[in-house]
């Protein structure tokens, strides 16, 4: 597994050379078998070492869905944005720190948008942004993982659990994430919307984010 | 020669009669309401109640078609009788046409409907702004109309009673 680690350096631009000193000094050592071995570095380089960091913004999404009196609703926050840092090979390294504009929150018709931008609501002139700040990370399985952080809407800051699979797929890598949010707990919906029968405190989000390398 | 409809027609017409003016009460107020829980609520009732209206119609017309309305003991002149008939089947045809139209409005501006908080319905079109107000106008015009016919209906039915007093209303009603 040393050879894996040593051949990170094959990203950088002076890789090449550096391979081709790496593979005379493999030849000479070990023949047949080093050519193997070099081979065997340049596939799990280019599958593993990849650092995933940038949001494909046009394919990630984040959707919620809420119950108004007995119906479910279905809405989604259409702007939002962030850094990310993703290893395969060290996925409990990883790092997320996302924001979302709440002036982007799509859900039933103009007046029930409108109202939720009001301050009973979002109230998105005082506080444009919701965050999301990873702070650990747990393999909970293969491609599975627990994510705990900080989560701040209408500067309330609350931890957050998530858990969320991923999976390479061609070059990017597809993160499928939820939670159950409490919207009383940040204070969304104040006055009459308090009433958890017209509109449910359990607010379940689905996060899908999709990553490409660096 | 019966001359009175039966007790389960007799029935199903009063019952829709309050619940029709209801829905349409329901929804006069609660297009003044500002987004509010209560205004949900009041949409609600309205939509749970203009459910209502459309499978009770079914009932209604599975009723008549297997129980013959009682025949017209009273004389009146043919386009009084036209009339009375065509309003009759207006009707009818409003109370499928404006629930059915209330959820496509609904659908189409992305609330999905549900049935007294039991279960959902499912929701008939995408989500699409202009189809939404498009569909709206329709729903309401049509529950316009049907409001102007029972008022129109109930007229005629006055009418008969204090003016012409020929018994008409005894044919929908259970008293004597």
């Amino acid at each position: 597994m040393a050879y894996l680690n040593e051949c990170h350096f094959l990203n950088k631009p002076t890789g090449h050379l550096k391979m081709q000193i790496l593979r005379l000094s493999f030849l000479k050592l070990n023949g047949i078998k080093g050519l193997a071995y070099i081979a065997l570095a340049l596939f799990s380089a280019h599958a593993l070492a990849v650092e995933f960091n940038a949001i494909d913004i046009a394919k990630s999404k984040i959707n919620f869905t809420s119950k108004l009196m007995g119906s479910t609703i279905n809405g989604s926050f259409d702007q939002f944005g962030g850094v990310v840092g993703f290893n395969p090979d060290n996925p409990e390294k990883a790092k997320a720190d996302i924001w979302i504009a709440l002036a982007s929150f799509n859900a039933g018709g103009d007046e029930l948008r409108d109202e939720a931008q009001g301050k009973e609501w979002f109230n998105s002139k005082v506080f444009p942004r919701a965050q999301f700040v990873s702070e650990t990370i747990k393999k909970l399985s293969a491609n599975k993982l627990e994510i705990k952080g900080k989560l701040t809407i209408k500067n309330k800051t609350l931890p957050l659990t998530m858990v969320a699979d991923y999976q390479a797929q061609g070059k990017q890598m597809i993160f499928n994430g939820g939670f159950e949010l409490m919207r009383l707990n940040f204070d969304l919906g104040a006055a009459a919307w308090a009433d958890t029968k017209s509109v449910a405190n359990e607010v379940p989000v689905k996060v899908h984010l999709v990553l490409n390398p660096k | 020669m019966k001359q009175r409809y039966s007790h389960i027609a007799i029935s199903l017409h009063w019952i829709m009669a309050i619940v029709v003016l209801t829905t349409w009460t329901i929804a006069q107020i609660a297009g003044g309401m500002p987004v509010s829980p209560d205004r949900i609520l009041a949409i609600s009732w309205h939509k749970w109640l203009g459910l209502t209206v459309l499978w009770l119609v079914f009932v209604r017309l599975f009723w008549r078609a297997t129980h013959p309305a009682p025949e017209l003991a009273v004389r009146m002149p043919a386009w009084q009788e036209r009339i009375m008939q065509l309003t009759h089947l207006a009707f009818y045809l409003l109370m499928i046409a404006i629930p059915i139209l209330g959820w496509l409005m609904s659908s189409a501006k992305g609330y999905t409907v549900n049935y007294f908080g039991l279960f959902e319905l499912p929701d008939l079109v995408l989500k699409d702004k202009a189809t939404g107000s498009l569909l709206k106008q329709i729903h309401e015009i049509l529950a316009n109309i049907l409001i102007g016919l029972v008022a129109l209906h109930v007229l005629a039915a006055l009418k008969h009673h204090f003016w012409d007093k020929d018994g008409l209303l005894k044919r929908m009603s259970f008293f004597k």
